[in-house]
């Protein structure tokens, strides 16, 4: 369907040129903003490809609470705009060589396998797909399948928020 | 089910348009109200009974001069108000009307609307940022932080009526809150500590007294929008105003029965050929709107009644007191439903 | 799936996760005794016993076949209990020795215990890990808790820069680890480990091969294998010392644990063997290397730990199960020398900044002062150079061995020799405990009047039983070899039948 495509390659192309403005953005506020920017997008696909739970979670938890909050970091420090670079030294170049180089590789990899097919994998369908992001299948294997990893991530959330509080909070000494 | 993409613009173009008349209405209702509380007449020159008003403000704004600090982000101070605005809009489009009257009817509509309220707090924030003032940051930051706040126990209470409704889709919860005459089966009655807290989150999440810190005149001149002149401030003031009302039509939806007539099915028992009609779709879109308006004129009640929280107050409520009992509450649902179950 | 199915089969796999469940129960029982009672001296106690608990469990589950449990996410049996057991010892040593040494630094809070214990459970699931996700999950866990730890000391610049450092780059070796799971995944089509290698009948693609490259550079961070060992030394010094010993090995157990299975059930092919070759290469070299130049004790042994990973590299690479059951068993002993080794430190500690300050010379003398921990000490050096008849020696002989049956001949040469060079470094620690004296150092390195506490008798006697217990897998290793070749055999039969 020929709407469906021009949303996908729209959101695709924001998406992609918002990452780009996370990484060159001088200004910190600017940066969070494409980010958050970026993460709606890419919500936005995911409501595209019928994953609308976990679209509408992207949005709730990335965009509505965890950016939300590196915004307020930032204008609480009230953080400046970095000076456009004068000179570059060489570990930036050799870094960005390096990391150009691994970019490359990379793509030079996915590009070979573009013909990979599994053979277990059945064609998805939009029925299947719809069927397989509900709350509903997501909440069963979370509940089965995944139930130990759902408790011992909740001992990560937990040990992280009690170790922020000890360090923070604790007067020491 | 085949939408066609001109039906959908069209009732798409009917509910903006809509919203906008409801925020002029909404304007005009809370100044008369407010004068009627504090036993003064309010306006009442502009038109009869002063009902052209609203109209008068909107013209007022777009007139003014358009005033931006020297030292602002440009792009940012223009960026929030229309961010505002449209969010506030997008809501409405989630909204069951009536019976099989609604724009967008994803199976996730509960969540979408959580989640375009907590995209909300960018307006603010950035609006509060970029005007490079410290009265409209710090009015930035305590919205930030109280919209934090109490996103969490809100959506705890909407968890809790997702755990009733066994569904998360806004039609879908409100079917489900037919039964028992449709007036004992709303989620009011079957989850009355859920819907308070719910209601009492609304109040914090669309800045209204006793909420409104972030644009508490006397500590901070006039909060996040301080710098803002113009139709700029009168999209802000247009994205209260949506958000008042939307937030209404959310509880009313969620704990009061949306739509529903109450004893609709005795209704329909005594008179079946009103079933799949014209008449009864224009019944539940009236009976939905008494409703609004009832939580509409709550919002303007408990703004003359209630003292503006401190701000320590405001986290001590939501931290130490709200999220415990949403917590609580939504255990004690789901261990009811589950019970509820097993037994029936 | 039929949920009470599901539900019938988690229940009966809880015996299968007891000592996670115990140990996280404890965990959550300290954070609420910390909330009623700050410092309550129950904590540590409790701590301990539910380390013992579980490793008293543990040790019955040695002989027991392996399976899987949850779903086929975590594996059971022998190769589980042996790694449990291996990280609940280094727990329960840590909670001897901690108390008294976080007390002078004071930091004996209930939530360094409850972290110790949180980061266990991570700990356990990524060691005993059947899929992909469970890797992550106890990576994650693990480190969280870690990143915590090192940041103790809040106020010291070294404590800062430590918990900094090791959160910015573990966050960002995660992001490594991720691309890959999701490179292995997506031309695999699953997440359980032992059927990815079946996943290929005819030839492995180039993307699944990028996807465990970026895998093994995301363990290679958390193993501390050079290049990605920058963090080590830093975060190892600013750490409070106990602590220091709890990470460099508990984690490294359970991380080259999980990468042994990773290696074992989804790479069977030799392919992998040049580039965990030229990894050990460069570990050694740079861990060797860099530690000779340490005047700090702790940031040689960081350094050291390095080249110790090397080692353990050269028996990943031979890509046999001689050589994987030669890392196991070389595990157990360098957990047991490490542990011994910061916990002679932490008694020996002067400057309340986690001996940051503290050069080596500033110990001079001490062997004789302090004899059972001087003893204890030497023998932990001996055994680290890899001297008869200790158990790094041992260790050594059983990582090399498989080496050079797999043709890495070379490899195990320029390991010896880095053995040999090593001798320098730790050699020094046992001159300056034994042959110097306080008036031998220079004015400014010495400790001052009366700097060091009176060791208490407990943590003592947990350093002397580490002492101990390398003379005994020195002698007496022939039992631990054949359970972990055991451990190997079983998992191999158990592969192939499916």
């Amino acid at each position: 369907m020929a709407l469906a495509s021009v949303t996908f390659f729209a959101l695709a192309l924001i998406a992609i040129a918002s990452a780009v403005g996370v990484l060159i953005a001088r200004s910190p506020i600017y940066s969070a903003l494409s980010l958050v920017l970026n993460l709606l997008s890419v919500a936005g696909l995911y409501l595209t490809m019928n994953a609308s739970f976990i679209g509408v979670i992207q949005i709730l938890v990335y965009a509505g609470a965890i950016m939300v909050l590196v915004l307020f970091v930032i204008m609480l420090l009230n953080l400046d705009a970095l000076p456009s670079p004068r000179s570059i030294g060489w570990g930036p170049i050799l870094g960005f060589v390096l990391g150009i180089g691994l970019l490359a590789q990379l793509l030079y990899v996915m590009l070979t396998s573009f013909g990979i097919s599994l053979e277990a994998a059945e064609p998805v369908t939009t029925a299947m797909a719809v069927e397989n992001g509900s709350a509903n299948t997501l909440g069963q294997i979370l509940f089965t399948e995944y139930a130990l990893h759902l408790q011992v991530a909740a001992i990560l959330l937990l040990a992280a928020t009690v170790g922020a509080v000890m360090l923070a909070q604790r007067r020491f000494a | 089910m085949e939408i066609s993409l001109l039906s959908t613009s069209i009732f798409a173009f009917l509910v903006v348009n809509a919203m906008l008349l409801s925020a002029s209405v909404l304007v005009y209702a809370e100044r008369r109200v407010s004068g009627f509380m504090q036993n003064r007449p309010g306006p009442n020159r502009v038109g009869p009974l002063g009902i052209l008003q609203p109209f008068a403000d909107v013209l007022k704004f777009v007139m003014k001069e358009d005033i931006q600090p020297a030292a602002s982000n440009t792009f940012i101070h223009a960026l929030a108000p229309v961010l505002m605005v449209v969010i506030a809009m997008s809501v409405a489009s989630l909204i069951p009307f009536a019976e099989g009257v609604v724009l967008l009817d994803i199976d996730v509509g509960v969540l979408m609307v959580l989640a375009l309220t907590s995209v909300t707090v960018y307006g603010i924030t950035l609006g509060g940022w970029s005007s490079n003032s410290k009265y409209s940051l710090l009015g930035g930051l305590r919205s930030a932080a109280q919209m934090i706040s109490y996103e969490l126990s809100m959506g705890l209470a909407v968890i809790s009526v997702v755990i009733i409704a066994g569904t998360m889709s806004l039609p879908g919860i409100v079917e489900d809150q037919a039964s028992g005459w449709a007036v004992l089966g709303w989620n009011a009655f079957r989850n009355p500590v859920g819907c308070i807290i719910f209601i009492v989150t609304a109040f914090a999440e669309t800045n209204r007294a006793p909420f409104d810190l972030p644009e508490a005149e006397q500590e901070l001149v006039g909060g996040y929008h301080t710098e803002y002149s113009g139709m700029k401030f009168g999209m802000f003031f247009l994205a209260e105003y949506v958000n008042w009302f939307v937030a209404s039509f959310i509880i009313v939806t969620l704990f009061f029965g949306g739509y529903l007539i109450p004893f609709q099915p005795l209704l329909l028992a005594a008179i079946p050929a009103l079933d799949g009609s014209l008449l009864l779709t224009l019944l539940q879109f009236g009976s939905l709107m008494l409703k609004v308006a009832f939580f509409a004129f709550l919002f303007i009640w408990v703004r003359w009644t209630f003292p503006r929280f401190k701000y320590n107050q405001l986290m001590d409520l939501g931290w130490k007191k709200m999220l415990p009992i949403a917590l609580a509450n939504t255990v004690v649902i789901a261990i009811g439903v589950a019970i509820f179950r097993s037994i029936f | 799936m039929d949920l009470s199915g599901a539900f019938t089969a988690m229940w009966a796999d809880l015996p299968a996760i007891f000592s996670m469940l115990i140990v996280g129960a404890a965990g959550l029982v300290v954070i609420l005794m910390e909330a009623f009672q700050n410092r309550d001296p129950r904590i540590p106690w409790l701590t301990a016993g539910a380390f013992g608990l579980a490793m008293g469990w543990e040790a019955f589950q040695l002989g027991t076949a392996p399976d899987t449990a949850f779903f086929e996410q975590l594996r059971t049996g022998g190769y589980a209990a042996y790694i449990n057991l291996l990280i609940l010892g280094a727990g329960l040593f840590t909670t001897l020795v901690s108390p008294p040494y976080l007390r002078r630094l004071n930091r004996n809070f209930g939530e360094v215990y409850a972290l110790l214990l949180f980061a266990t459970v991570g700990m356990i699931m990524l060691g005993t890990s059947n899929t992909l996700i469970s890797v992550f999950v106890g990576l994650e866990t693990m480190s969280v808790c870690l990143y915590i730890m090192a940041g103790l000391l809040r106020e010291d610049e070294g404590g800062i820069e430590s918990g900094f450092k090791y959160f910015v780059l573990g966050a960002f070796s995660t992001g490594f680890l991720l691309y890959g799971i999701a490179l292995m995944y997506g031309t695999t089509g699953t997440m359980h480990l032992p059927e990815m290698a079946g996943a290929f009948p005819d030839g492995v693609p180039l993307l699944f091969w990028a996807g465990v490259g970026l895998v093994i550079v995301g363990f290679g961070f958390k193993v501390s294998a050079a290049p990605f060992h920058m963090w080590t030394p830093d975060v190892y010094q600013g750490a409070p010392t106990t602590l220091t010993g709890y990470m460099s090995t508990a984690s490294k157990a359970s991380a080259f644990a999980a990468l042994i299975l990773i290696l074992f059930f989804a790479l069977p092919s030799a392919q992998a063997s040049l580039v965990l070759a030229v990894l050990a290469l460069i570990t050694m070299a740079v861990g060797n290397v860099m530690a000779l130049r340490q005047a700090n004790v702790k940031r040689m042994l960081a350094y050291s730990s390095i080249a110790h990973a090397g080692y353990m590299f050269v028996a990943l690479a031979s890509g046999t199960t001689a050589g994987y059951s030669g890392a196991l068993f070389y595990l157990l002993v360098y957990t047991v020398m490490n542990l011994g080794a910061f916990g002679v430190l932490a008694l020996l500690e002067w400057d309340g900044m986690a001996g940051r300050k503290q050069t080596l010379s500033s110990l001079a003398g001490m062997g004789l002062e302090r004899p059972v921990l001087g003893a204890s000490m030497a023998v932990f050096m001996f055994s680290l150079i890899g001297f008869p008849p200790f158990g790094g020696f041992i260790g050594k002989y059983y990582i090399f061995a498989p080496a050079v049956s797999a043709g890495l001949t070379w490899l195990v040469i320029i390991g010896l020799l880095f053995s040999a060079m090593s001798g320098y470094y730790y050699l020094r620690v046992i001159y300056v405990l034994y042959m110097q004296t306080a008036a031998d150092v220079a004015e400014a390195d010495r400790a001052p009047e009366g700097g060091f506490a009176q060791p208490a008798w407990l943590s003592t006697a947990a350093v002397a039983l580490c002492a101990v217990l390398l003379l005994v897998l020195g002698v007496a290793f022939s039992g631990v070899v054949d359970v972990t070749e055991m451990l190997f055999i079983q998992a191999d039969a158990m592969a192939q039948t499916p």
